[in-house]
């Protein structure tokens, strides 16, 4: 395409005006896309100058009167512990629904699953946070009660349980659900790719069709895999109003590993979403602080998923 | 992965020959026997649904007994249905048969029960949410109502402001910057914008709000909540999503129409606006509308810029607005006493928002399909 480009330049046209629409047009563009970058970079360094006077403020004047770490740690902690259990409870989900709608379903069917999973990932988070706090929290009681009696040594599943049922659990159930669009919609993206040579050679030799997606798929789609689930974990992190309805809980400042408990930590966003509207001073830089932590963690799995994503680009030659 | 096969095809083939050396011997001295098999068993069509079907009235005996649950049957039943498969596909069919069977009834169940939270959750809001999706709804606002009644028509009006200064200001920027990454880009710039563009998807949203917050706070003083500053939130969220849903667009413009506007002596820029953006320009309408789509129903962002408020707001630069999930959120935080017309208001409110998505979703879904380019 670029060599088309220079042919046109090359053409004797009357300069002159075109040139200048041409200079425009392009200058236009360019303009657009450093202004996304500069708005990248805005959002780190507004966020430090709000956050710098809670990281140079006295420890007693943080939320907590121990210190911004002190204050930050459990907090992300909590974010962590919620995104993985979304995680792993998602991606064996996830990547069986893009197994089934590559390679299981109708053709017809298979087509109407993948609209329906995209419309899924544009319900908005409160919908899904109602919906986790007044029909899923309830109905997870029995199966809470249930690992308390049986699995209750294990530290995680320390009693007593909640008598609601909005616990970490379940809040990282719902970002479970949440998340799955996301790493189903990348994953069955690049199933769809595999190439037919690889997948017509495993039937060739025989191989049932799980064999076939093993041996071709399954290869094929690894990095994708990968990839798709740290842009999960990326979403998981950062999302808010499900865990913030759920939990419900602010400023707690301890650790706290019990999952099936209703005295949980909230989340890094969560605590945000429910302190911020409240406070004043100091405690909102310090709320800031905390957003900071946040958007540097996202950032690194966002980096490292794209990695990964472009690495494998090279790598096949797939667009 | 042949080295793989070869090794695998290798290792059903002693396994075939350890079980039936008869028939393998048989068939390579060219003596078919009329004994041996050419296909090897199988289950009958109708085998894995009769079990299913067996297994479910069986379980559903047993549980009527012991107290009945349906999450508890569908379980019993579709973990029983899969051993019963496994073991009788194994002693008909062979290990390898079996696997797949069983790897079909758990992919296709795994699929059966993430839809299930799905359907729910579209159940519970339509149910839940119709109590209060009446006219009044949307011809009030909130404005001095305690316990019954109100509507959210301030919360609409927000959420149309709010969104459509989002919107007026990412769209122009992201359909810009995608024509640069795919016309006019090339070295480091490009590769770095095609980058962070694609890390910037996964800002989280409580971080841009925080971000509009913290860019407001300098010029107007702590504190400050207007419903420009939401905007400024969501068009963080929102430019991503219309540079990757534009830029896909502009990759299935055929290079030849750019080429036939070359050919005839028609400028870069030119081209790119008679011939490119036409020939796109349904699939950048319906990706732009599914970006609105995804960032209309946006809380916490809003919560910490827009704030609440409880009446009609127009002017997104003079005070607080409320989008609707900020007044769903709200009703649902904070309800009065007796509780109920609160909650009702704020299911109302989550199933007018589905809606608005959902439309957003087909309309742009069906304008991509009606007019957009043919890629095959």
């Amino acid at each position: 395409m670029s060599t088309t480009t220079d042919t046109t330049a090359a053409v004797s046209h009357p300069r002159g005006r075109q040139r200048l629409g041409d200079r425009i047009f392009s200058g236009g563009a360019t303009a657009a896309g450093i202004t996304i970058l500069v708005l990248l970079a805005g959002v780190a360094t507004f966020l430090l100058i709000e956050a710098w006077p809670a990281i140079t403020a006295p420890a007693e004047d943080i939320p907590g009167g121990e210190g911004l770490f002190r204050f930050i740690l459990p907090l992300a902690f909590a974010t962590v512990v919620s995104a993985l259990i979304g995680l792993v409870v998602a991606v064996p989900f996830a990547i069986a629904i893009a197994l089934f709608i590559t390679h299981y379903a109708p053709r017809r069917l298979a087509q109407s699953m993948g609209y329906l999973i995209d419309l899924l990932a544009a319900v908005p988070s409160i919908v899904y946070g109602l919906w986790g706090v007044s029909v899923l929290a309830p109905a997870s009681l029995g199966v809470l009660q249930w690992l308390e009696g049986n699995v209750g040594f294990l530290p995680f599943f320390e009693g007593p349980v909640s008598s609601t049922g909005r616990t970490m659990l379940v809040a990282g159930v719902v970002l479970a659900v949440m998340i799955l669009p996301i790493i189903t919609a990348i994953t069955r993206e690049v199933f769809l790719q595999t190439p037919k040579a690889h997948k017509e050679a495993a039937y060739a030799l025989g191989a049932t069709r799980w064999e076939m997606i093993r041996m071709a798929v399954l290869p094929f789609g690894r990095s994708a895999m990968i990839s798709g689930s740290m842009l999960g974990l990326g979403r998981a992190l950062g999302e808010t109003m499900a865990v913030t309805i759920i939990l419900s809980a602010s400023g707690a400042s301890i650790f706290n590993l019990g999952l099936i408990s209703s005295a949980s930590n909230p989340t890094i966003a969560a605590n945000i979403a429910l302190d911020f509207p409240e406070l004043s001073g100091i405690s909102v830089n310090a709320l800031i602080a905390s957003g900071l932590v946040l958007f540097a963690i996202t950032l690194a799995v966002n980096m490292a998923a794209r990695v990964v994503i472009n690495r494998r680009r090279e790598f096949t030659g797939a667009a | 992965m042949r080295e793989r096969a070869t090794e695998r095809e290798r290792r059903y083939e002693v396994e075939r020959d350890g079980r039936e050396p008869e028939d393998e011997r048989g068939r390579e001295a060219g003596t078919t026997d009329a004994r041996t098999p050419l296909v090897g068993g199988s289950l009958p069509r109708w085998g894995p649904w009769a079990v299913f079907s067996g297994v479910t009235a069986a379980v559903a005996g047993v549980l009527s007994v012991l107290g009945f649950n349906v999450a508890l049957l569908a379980v019993a039943s579709v973990v029983l249905t899969g051993a019963i498969i496994y073991g009788w596909a194994r002693a008909v069919e062979g290990r390898r048969k079996a696997t797949d069977r069983a790897i079909t009834i758990a992919v296709s169940s795994a699929f059966a029960l993430a839809l299930t939270p799905l359907i729910s959750l579209l159940f519970t809001v339509t149910s839940r949410g119709l109590a209060r999706f009446d006219v009044q709804l949307f011809t009030e606002s909130m404005r001095g109502v305690l316990g019954e009644g109100g509507g959210i028509q301030h919360a609409i009006v927000g959420t149309l402001v709010i969104t459509g200064v989002a919107t007026a200001a990412s769209v122009p920027i992201g359909i810009m910057a995608a024509i640069y990454l795919h016309e006019y880009g090339r070295g480091r710039l490009k590769r770095a914008l095609t980058f962070f563009v694609d890390v910037m998807t996964g800002i989280p949203s409580i971080v841009a709000g925080l971000f509009a917050y913290a860019l407001f706070v300098l010029i107007y003083g702590p504190g400050i909540r207007l419903g420009v500053m939401g905007a400024v939130a969501l068009s963080v969220l929102m430019i991503p999503i219309v540079v990757r849903s534009t830029e896909e667009m502009l990759r299935v413009v055929p290079n030849g129409l750019r080429e036939a506007s070359y050919a005839l002596g028609v400028p870069k820029w030119r081209t790119i606006v008679k011939v490119v953006l036409p020939t796109s320009f349904a699939g950048i309408v319906s990706g732009a509308m599914i970006a609105v789509a995804r960032i209309i129903g946006e809380t916490a962002p809003l919560l910490i810029t827009t704030g609440v408020f409880n009446s009609v707001n127009f002017n997104p630069f003079d005070g607080r607005m409320e989008n609707l999930a900020v007044f769903a959120y709200n009703e649902y935080a904070t309800p009065g006493i007796p509780n109920e017309p609160y909650i009702d208001r704020a299911w109302a409110a989550a199933l007018t928002l589905l809606l608005i998505v959902m439309i957003l979703f087909f309309v742009a879904r069906l304008i991509s399909a009606r007019f957009g380019v043919k890629t095959r």
